[in-house]
């Protein structure tokens, strides 16, 4: 769906200024980049603010109600859930971005490839794209994680697998648009090498949309992460992941309803700041939205 | 028509393959093998080790394992679950029906909130409801459904005390059954809601420019016919499609909300086949589980063949 919303719209994109200015001056995208800054301000200065150790057992203080030494109470085994909560942040933040990364650099490489060279190569390449894109996303990462076992690392890789038919797929839409462009056809006939095509010609043309898939993918990523580690299949207690803290909390929420209210904020507070920033870059890019605001 | 039937169904044919092919390969790709993992402890008894390979027919050259394990696929045997020992095919179909009722369930309450909003917030574009739908719906969008599913049981059975937090009782139509069914629907369907409001949104504004809207507007039409009888008939096809993709994002997401409620359906069949290692029936499920995302895909296909005359002819 994303794919065909925004193969209309790559010959808009070289703007790149003009972008970023639609960007600012949208509401909706400025509130998206505050709240994904201060998600990653938590990330960064977590370990700094954090009142506690988010390990640390504080056996008197087992679901102790928000307020006075916890600032947002006690979890079931008297650990500070402000201090995991922010601990957490570092982790769902890692996970994201470290998916995206590897996601969007496998995914873009192999759907630059197959819309450059076209013919068997773009053939063989996507249909094992779209073979995995038949998968639901959580049903393959947990096959992946089935597989290799529950580990951070294994984790990774399993929502690497899932992002990567996204990418390619943008990749190579926009790199099929980006093909027919004149500016394309002069490099060419000066001569200029494939490497130098695909890098200095074709890249820079199609990164707004890879842009956007990579903040709408953070979104994903995050939430996918959060699922997996509330079945138990994710990161791995003690470490504190916002999802793993919302399935502990989940038989409390009859007296100590904190313990799961607080992490499931973050989730949501999180991937609605990488939606919103997403929305409104798309908003941007579409020429046929705009119309459609203006008009 | 129907050679464009046929293009539809070939054309999924080499995605089933594809997905047979990795889910074959991607349990071989288990550290070790998968005969020292189920071995465990009893690791270095050679009897148990030789039945087992033997079981999975490890003993064999790989594309031989393959084409045998790839015809029983084909004759529907998808192996015995290490567990319980019962064929993974009656395991798989004893819980379906219970995944099934809750997709259903949840498509239900999704299009009946997001059809009616979609077309709101479409056709008073920019007022205070179109602002509160679209926030609402970008709110369902970043909402993790199992916390959602959380937020519900607090208010509906811990604090109301009017809706259990979690069980099944049998099929039937009552109460007793249906009480059971609310909550965790309304989890699921949530999401669905959130993305096919949007759709519902954009696509309706995108038709209401259009030149046969206009004329249909300037020959006097009452604004009720104009959106119903012209605009949504044709701004509902790519809809159909979202909810079609969706629903086989329904399959994920119920893995998860049945977790939440304890709903006895596939996805708690998945976790706990992945938590036990009985890696024929994870096998199994995964198989089936994209299968049927597969053929839900293609029905929305040949839907949208049947809605969209255009296409017909293109084959």
């Amino acid at each position: 769906m994303v794919d065909a919303e925004l193969q209309a719209d790559v010959t808009d994109i070289q703007d790149h200024e003009g972008f970023l200015k639609g960007l600012l001056h949208d509401p909706v995208g400025v509130a998206g980049a505050i709240m994904i800054g201060l998600i990653l301000l938590a990330a960064v200065l977590g370990p700094l603010v954090a009142p506690h150790d988010p390990t640390m057992i504080y056996v008197d203080a087992r679901l102790a109600a928000p307020g006075g030494r916890f600032l947002l109470g006690a979890d079931e085994l008297g650990r500070d859930v402000l201090s995991r909560v922010l601990y957490g942040a570092r982790i769902s933040v890692q996970v994201g971005v470290t998916v995206v990364a590897f996601a969007g650099v496998i995914g873009v490489t192999i759907g630059l490839l197959a819309g450059f060279y076209r013919g068997w190569l773009d053939g063989i390449l996507m249909r094992i794209m779209d073979s995995i894109f038949a998968f639901p996303t959580l049903l393959l990462a947990l096959a992946v994680i089935a597989v290799l076992g529950t580990e951070l690392r294994n984790l990774i890789a399993a929502l690497v697998v899932v992002y990567v038919p996204a990418f390619a797929r943008i990749a190579r839409s926009a790199t099929l648009t980006v093909m027919q462009e004149p500016y394309l056809e002069a490099a060419r006939s000066l001569g200029a090498r494939t490497r130098r095509l695909l890098i200095k010609h074709i890249l820079p043309n199609i990164a707004a949309p890879v842009t956007v898939q990579f903040t709408i993918g953070l979104a994903y990523a995050i939430l996918v992460e959060a699922s997996l580690s509330y079945l138990g299949l994710g990161v791995q207690p003690p470490a504190a992941s916002w999802g793993s803290m919302l399935a502990t909390g989940k038989p409390y929420i009859e007296f100590a309803p904190w313990v799961s209210l607080v992490p499931g904020f973050c989730i949501m507070f999180t991937v609605l700041g990488f939606n919103l920033l997403g929305d409104a870059m798309r908003d941007t890019l579409d020429p046929r939205l705009r119309t459609v605001q203006d008009g | 028509m129907i050679r464009a039937i046929f293009s539809r169904i070939l054309a999924a044919i080499p995605v089933l393959v594809g997905i047979a092919i990795i889910t074959f390969f991607l349990i071989r790709l288990i550290p070790g093998d998968i005969v020292n993992v189920i071995m465990g402890q009893d690791y270095g008894d050679p009897v148990f080790e030789a039945e087992l390979r033997r079981l999975f027919g490890l003993d064999r050259p790989v594309h031989v394992q393959f084409s045998d394990w790839f015809t029983s696929l084909l004759q529907g045997d998808l192996g015995h679950s290490l567990r319980t020992r019962r064929p993974v095919v009656t395991e798989i179909l004893d819980r379906f029906p219970m995944t099934l009722e809750l997709t259903l369930a949840a498509l239900i309450v999704s299009v009946s909130i997001a059809l009616p909003l979609g077309i709101i917030s479409a056709t008073r574009r920019n007022s205070t409801a179109d602002m509160a739908a679209r926030l609402a719906s970008l709110m369902g969008l970043s909402l993790p459904n199992f916390w959602l599913g959380i937020l519900l049981i607090m208010l509906f059975s811990v604090a109301w005390g009017i809706l259990p937090s979690g069980g099944y009782a049998d099929f039937a139509f009552s109460w007793n059954h249906f009480q059971y069914l609310v909550l965790p629907a309304v989890t699921l369907g949530t999401s669905l809601a959130a993305v096919t409001m949007r759709m519902t949104r954009s696509s309706l504004l995108e038709v209401l420019g259009i030149d046969y809207v206009r004329t249909a507007r300037s020959k006097g039409l009452p604004e009720r016919i104009v959106i119903g009888r012209h605009a949504l008939k044709n701004a509902l096809i790519p809809v159909v499609t979202v909810i079609g993709i969706q629903a086989g994002g329904l399959l994920g997401g119920a893995l998860v909300v049945e977790q939440v409620f304890s709903w006895p359906g596939l996805g708690t069949l998945v976790i706990r086949s992945i938590e036990q290692r009985d890696y024929p029936l994870v096998q199994g499920l995964i198989i089936f589980l994209a299968f049927f995302f597969v053929l839900m895909s293609l029905v929305v296909d040949l839907l949208y063949l049947y809605l969209d005359p255009r296409l017909r002819r293109r084959g």
